[in-house]
């Protein structure tokens, strides 16, 4: 196999070439902005609105509200739960109306004057508070296993709570969208989304067309990471009715302290759990409630709240396991997808309980990691065997190994014991994560291959490009599928014209599903060219060769693919091809919490240390070794590159990045520089990163894996390496410690552990 | 509306007529040169970063700014060039090329800022040894982790002999005075008191990395704004026996390099203020005068009783930094008067520290900022301390009942401890998103103890 080489569009990248959908702006001659008029309460009924003002000022065009809606006036995306024009606020800093004004200026000013009278009501702000109303967006949802009364007989039993935070996305390039009526009458929308099918859906279900009428074309995102799979469809409602109504191009574009308050984050939970262990560290039972803070609607929350569930158990055996789940709602923007997909809250949960055991059993933490780990021939609590479960044991085995580990925690507590203002910690953990769309129906891709006359080649496919390299790897499939150099590829935008009713690009699946689609319809068209080339080498069809753009035979002069293309359109051979893939095997039943959802698992391990100081809480991530099974990589620049940003994206999620909403429910970081993501300070100073030799994936495109989502959990080493650095404070005792680890939390958890006693 | 002319890719240009706050990122996106990116509006991303030609010395240095906090007026008479520039003859330049081979870009939108800055860097004209990667510091990226970046920046060599590098032989653009209806960029401190004395309402603006971001992100709108970048004497700096004297228009970055053999402290306080890109346009005088609680150089200066240079239309005159803050964002100045230097009275203290405890260790805002300073008599005994702190009150203010309790003593545990209740005594932190009043109160205690710890 050879090489993908660096990004698909790396050079537009670094020239500024590469565009966005803002960067279009100057296409549209008439364009007119859209600025929403906010609520200014958390919870309140919306009495009256009053647009007089605004229409009379210079440069307002018009006001959209819920009259100029001729189809269904709602933008949720399962449940129409979300009404575009609510007349009850339902979060801070809610859109009621939008103004759209000549210039953003003119729509901000006209925003100003539109005047509402609200009613406030009180506010659902916090779980807790959710919890005692009794509001729920969803649940209880239950998954059981065995008979969990067992750990009532354990040797160690416990109970505890433990408090996860949510995560801004903070995607670079904010949520945008273009709409305009195109030139025979339909609505055309350019926008940065994750799932321009859905998109084309709102966009139709609120101006009442059928979607052949709206087209939605996604040229790639900056950044996306979940934000933009159902939470970009707003936008693109908006600015799809306001092209309607005025006739004119439309843009929506949220400023970046815009996008903070409107949109969803992932989802902060509580969970509350009773546990029992035996003296040797098996885990004997778990009764855990997850309780995830949907706000205001149900979004994807439910298979958000389903995927926690399914990955309580992250690689170990539960054998006796009663999960129950709910979704709370508040009144907050709509919290959704996040890169892991509740996931990661789930695997904290485990990784969490067992520090804790591990320390009240006076055991090593990664010792009782080992002894959980699941074996070839378990199953999961909800069903599913554990395909491949010896390569826990095998990446364990092997990064243990190559980061030295055993060597070095002992170096550290050697440090430690003469250093009493900054400890040392190392702490190592797995991952197990389920990849496939839960929702089975997602589980489908469809692409489009068009071959021309002269050799070259455009890709239609469903999936969008948002940095994650979906076009780098399909660009390859397609070019060694086809047998031509990666230059004769063109990847072009995705777009709900070419390839229909797709799926999100998300749950790590793009190019498994995608991929495969492309590689369909491109072996379709290599087999209809083989005849062809067949004929004009005089050979029989099993002999012709596809290579580097080179069309050969043993013993015959070789053709450029070019020249058989021409051939095969004079022949009359049809030169495009549509693909199609749908992923086997897969099944599930959420009422009875049981079933495959998964096509595989992928796995990896993580070494983390890191240095606290006492003084002020500060901490340092000293070095990070990875190891992750990506199959057999596609692409070892991009691939690398997710595991790199992915655990500096769980980093950020489990120390510095933190949300907290004041007591009027407004978002008390809503911008850069009240919220912070890892900069240049959280980079490792040592960053190892490697693949598991030997782990092709049958029945996976070109013998891959997935790589998006899996890697940022395996930051949970980090946050369990500070675990292990605060105990080293005190006794090695329990240690208690919500998430995120900010330099506040980690301050006061290494006070509480100094108050526990001297080091042992 | 104001015209504005400069040069931009090595075109003169000349704007149209523009509102007054438009900024120069959206001048240049209206313009087609889409490469420079919205991300935050606020300078903490980095994404819409541009190079301008600054002095450095008698020659020039590419210096990066954020497009986003500069308002186009203010480039009149500016060079600046943009991402678009730099591949010249469909070649990319040796920073495109490591940052593209090096997986340095994922979905690309923040990648021409880092591409800005690194480059700046890499044709800095004091550059001795590899590219620093933390001249990247204030550009964020949100898919990479940064470890790429960092690759790319260190396979880098000299800046090749090219017309960008030929070009920092010359110097920097003069820039000339201006006078209109809504924008002044008087050459003189006395011209400019006078504006302020004709023109009460109007704002001053130096580098504009405050101003900027109360445009875009409070939507505050000023009738006149009036530029500090043409006052030489502003960006003077000097030093001999008896003070350090800083221009209060000088930028950080300069500072630093102007006062290369300062005490460690300034290197503390300077490598965590803002970032680079943000350090290349912010001045002392712009930090001090807008007198946040949280702002940096308050802390440090306090504790080396510093004294401000302040002009206005009664003269000239001179007053101590720690009686110049008087309140939640109030000062000392009167109407029309301005800062002109900042003035460090030597010698420096014996022992003198800066600290800063923020959620994240570069490019953040301080929960608390401190900074402490201890001179000795030949027994080792305190004879003038200096508590000071930010982030602890409506002001950055000092401690003085801590700074009395230990004056004769010797710096030890039982000193630092009777600081400690004095701090505890004295200060009421407020509890905000950075941080609770308990963290605030039991840091800057604790930050006491470090200072002795570690000297």
């Amino acid at each position: 196999m050879r090489d993908s080489g660096p990004h698909e569009s790396a050079r537009g990248h670094v020239t500024g070439a590469a565009l966005y959908t803002d960067d279009l702006l100057g296409r549209f001659p008439r364009l007119l902005h859209a600025w929403p008029v906010c609520a200014p309460h958390a919870h309140a009924a919306l009495l009256r609105l009053d647009t007089d003002a605004a229409l009379a000022t210079p440069g307002v065009c018009t006001v959209l509200t819920g009259a100029d809606v001729p189809g269904e006036g709602n933008t949720g995306a399962n449940r129409h739960d979300e009404p575009m024009f609510p007349l009850e606020a339902m979060h801070h800093q809610q859109a009621v109306a939008w103004v759209l004004g000549e210039t953003l200026e003119a729509a901000q000013r006209g925003a100003a004057l539109v005047r509402a009278e609200y009613e406030e009501l009180p506010p659902i702000l916090t779980i807790e508070a959710a919890i005692a109303a009794d509001s729920y967006l969803s649940g209880p949802h239950r998954m059981v296993r065995g008979d969990v009364s067992a750990l009532e007989r354990s040797a160690l039993k416990f109970e505890g709570e433990l408090r996860i935070g949510g995560q801004e996305h903070f995607y670079l390039e904010t949520q945008c969208a273009i709409a305009w009526l195109d030139e025979t009458g339909g609505v055309s929308v350019q926008c940065s989304t994750q799932h321009p099918a859905e998109a084309q859906e709102i966009a139709a279900r609120v101006l009442n067309l059928p979607r052949s009428q709206v087209t939605v074309e996604c040229l790639r995102m900056g950044g996306a990471f979940g934000g933009k799979e159902v939470q970009s469809n707003p936008w693109v409602a908006v600015a799809a009715l306001g092209a309607w109504k005025t006739g004119r191009p439309v843009r929506v574009r949220l400023t970046r302290k815009l996008d903070m308050a409107l949109t969803g984050k992932r989802h902060p939970y509580l969970i509350r759990y009773a546990t029992g262990f035996a003296e040797d560290g098996r885990m004997e039972g778990l009764r855990a409630t997850l309780y995830s803070d949907g706000g205001w609607s149900l979004d994807l929350s439910e298979p958000i709240l389903w995927r926690s569930m399914f990955h309580c158990d992250n690689a170990y055996l539960l054998p006796n396991v009663e999960l129950t789940g709910y979704v709370c709602r508040t009144h907050k923007t709509s919290q959704t997808a996040f890169r892991g997909f509740g996931g990661p809250q789930g695997m904290l949960a485990i990784e969490e309980i067992l520090d804790q055991a591990a320390r009240r059993l006076g055991m090593r933490p990664e010792a009782i990691r080992e002894r959980n780990f699941y074996r070839e021939g378990n199953s999961t609590h909800y069903g599913q065997p554990v395909k491949d479960a010896s390569r826990i044991q095998r990446i364990w085995d092997e990064l243990k190994a190559s980061s030295s580990f055993e060597a070095r925690r002992e170096e550290i507590a050697r440090w430690n014991a003469d250093s009493p203002y900054r400890k040392r910690g190392i702490a190592m953990t797995p991952v197990k994560f389920g990849v496939s769309f839960t929702a089975t129906f997602f589980n489908q891709a469809g692409a489009l291959v068009l071959i021309f006359r002269d050799g070259s080649v455009q890709v239609n496919h469903g999936g969008t490009e948002m940095g994650q390299g979906l076009n780098t790897k399909v660009r390859r499939i397609a070019a060694e599928t086809l047998g031509v150099p990666l230059e004769a590829i063109r990847l072009m935008p995705t777009n709900t014209g070419k390839v229909p009713n797709t799926a999100p690009t998300a749950a790590s699946a793009g190019t498994d599903l995608n991929g495969a689609a492309v590689a369909n319809a491109c072996s379709e068209l290599r087999e209809r060219l083989r005849e062809v080339a067949a004929a004009l080498l005089d050979c029989a069809a099993v002999e012709v060769q596809f290579e580097q753009g080179r069309v050969s035979a043993p013993g015959k002069e070789p053709l450029p693919f070019g020249r058989v293309c021409e051939e095969a359109y004079r022949r009359r051979v049809s030169l495009s091809a549509e693909g199609y893939y749908r992923t086997p095997e897969i099944h599930y039943d959420p009422k009875t919490g049981r079933g495959r959802p998964f096509y595989y698992f992928a796995y990896g391990a993580a070494v983390s240390e890191v240095e606290l100081e006492s003084f002020t809480g500060d901490c340092r991530v000293r070095r990070v070794d990875l190891l992750e099974d990506v199959g057999d990589s596609l692409a070892e620049v991009i691939d690398r590159g997710q595991l790199e940003g992915g655990f500096v994206q769980g980093l950020g999620w489990l120390t510095i990045e933190e949300l907290l909403w004041d007591s009027h429910g407004r978002l008390a970081t809503a911008g850069a520089s009240t919220y912070k993501l890892p900069s240049w300070s959280e980079l490792p100073e040592v960053f190892k990163v490697s693949f598991l030799p030997r782990a092709t994936e049958p029945g996976v495109i070109f013998g891959s894996k997935a790589v998006g989502e899996p890697p940022l959990m395996l930051a949970i080493s980090a946050r369990e390496a500070i675990r292990e650095a605060i105990a080293a404070f005190g006794s090695g005792g329990p240690v208690h410690l919500d998430s995120p680890a900010t330099p506040e939390r980690i301050f006061f958890a290494i006070r509480a552990q100094q108050e526990q006693g001297g080091p042992a | 509306m104001v015209a504005v002319q400069f040069l931009l890719n090595g075109r003169p240009v000349s704007a149209p007529p523009v509102p007054l706050q438009t900024t120069l990122l959206d001048y240049l996106r209206g313009e087609g040169l889409t490469g420079a990116k919205d991300g935050c509006a606020e300078g903490e991303c980095g994404a819409c970063t541009v190079l301008l030609v600054a002095p450095h010395d008698s020659s020039s240095a590419y210096r990066a700014v954020n497009s986003c906090l500069m308002f186009l007026p203010m480039l009149a008479g500016h060079e600046i060039h943009t991402v678009e520039d730099l591949a010249r003859d469909n070649k990319l330049c040796e920073v495109q090329q490591a940052m593209a081979a090096a997986g340095g870009s994922q979905c690309g939108y923040c990648t021409p800022g880092f591409v800005m800055n690194l480059f700046a860097e890499q044709y800095r004209p004091d550059r001795a040894g590899l590219c620093d990667p933390h001249q990247m510091g204030g550009n964020l990226c949100r898919c990479t982790g940064y470890r790429p970046i960092r690759d790319a920046a260190l396979s880098l060599g000299p800046a090749p002999a090219d017309a960008f590098q030929a070009r920092l032989s010359r110097p920097s653009p003069r820039l000339l005075a201006l006078r209109s209806a809504g924008f002044s960029r008087p050459e003189s401190v006395e011209e400019c008191v006078q504006i302020l004395v004709e023109d009460p309402a109007a704002k001053l603006v130096a580098g504009g990395t405050d101003v900027g971001v109360e445009s875009n992100q409070r939507g505050s709108r000023w009738a006149h704004l009036v530029s500090l970048e043409a006052i030489e004497e502003l960006r003077e700096f000097s030093e001999n026996d008896d003070r350090v004297l800083i221009g209060a228009g000088l930028p950080f970055t300069d500072i630093l390099r102007r006062w290369w053999n300062a005490p460690a402290a300034v290197a503390e306080w300077l490598l965590t203020f803002a970032s680079p890109t943000v350090r290349n346009r912010a001045t002392l005088g712009g930090n001090l005068g807008n007198a946040s609680p949280i702002g940096d150089s308050a802390p440090l200066l306090l504790a080396l009783d510093a004294s401000l240079h302040l002009a206005g239309p009664a003269g000239r005159r001179t007053i101590l930094l720690h009686e110049f803050f008087t309140g939640y964002r109030k000062t000392a100045l009167n109407p029309a008067e301005l800062i002109t230097a900042i003035e460090i009275p030597k010698p420096i203290p014996a022992l003198w520290r800066f600290f800063k405890v923020s959620k994240r260790r570069m490019d953040d805002i301080s929960t608390v900022a401190a900074s402490m300073a201890l001179s000795f008599d030949e027994q080792r005994r305190i004879t003038r301390a200096r508590f000071a702190f930010g982030g602890v009150a409506d002001r950055s203010l000092r401690v003085l009942s801590a700074e009395e309790i230990v004056i004769g003593q010797p710096w030890t545990k039982p000193t630092v401890e009777a600081a400690q209740s004095a701090i505890a005594g004295e200060l009421k932190p407020m509890s905000d998103h950075r941080g609770s009043a308990a963290y605030r109160l039991a840091v800057a205690q604790s930050l006491v103890e470090k200072f002795w710890h570690e000297g």
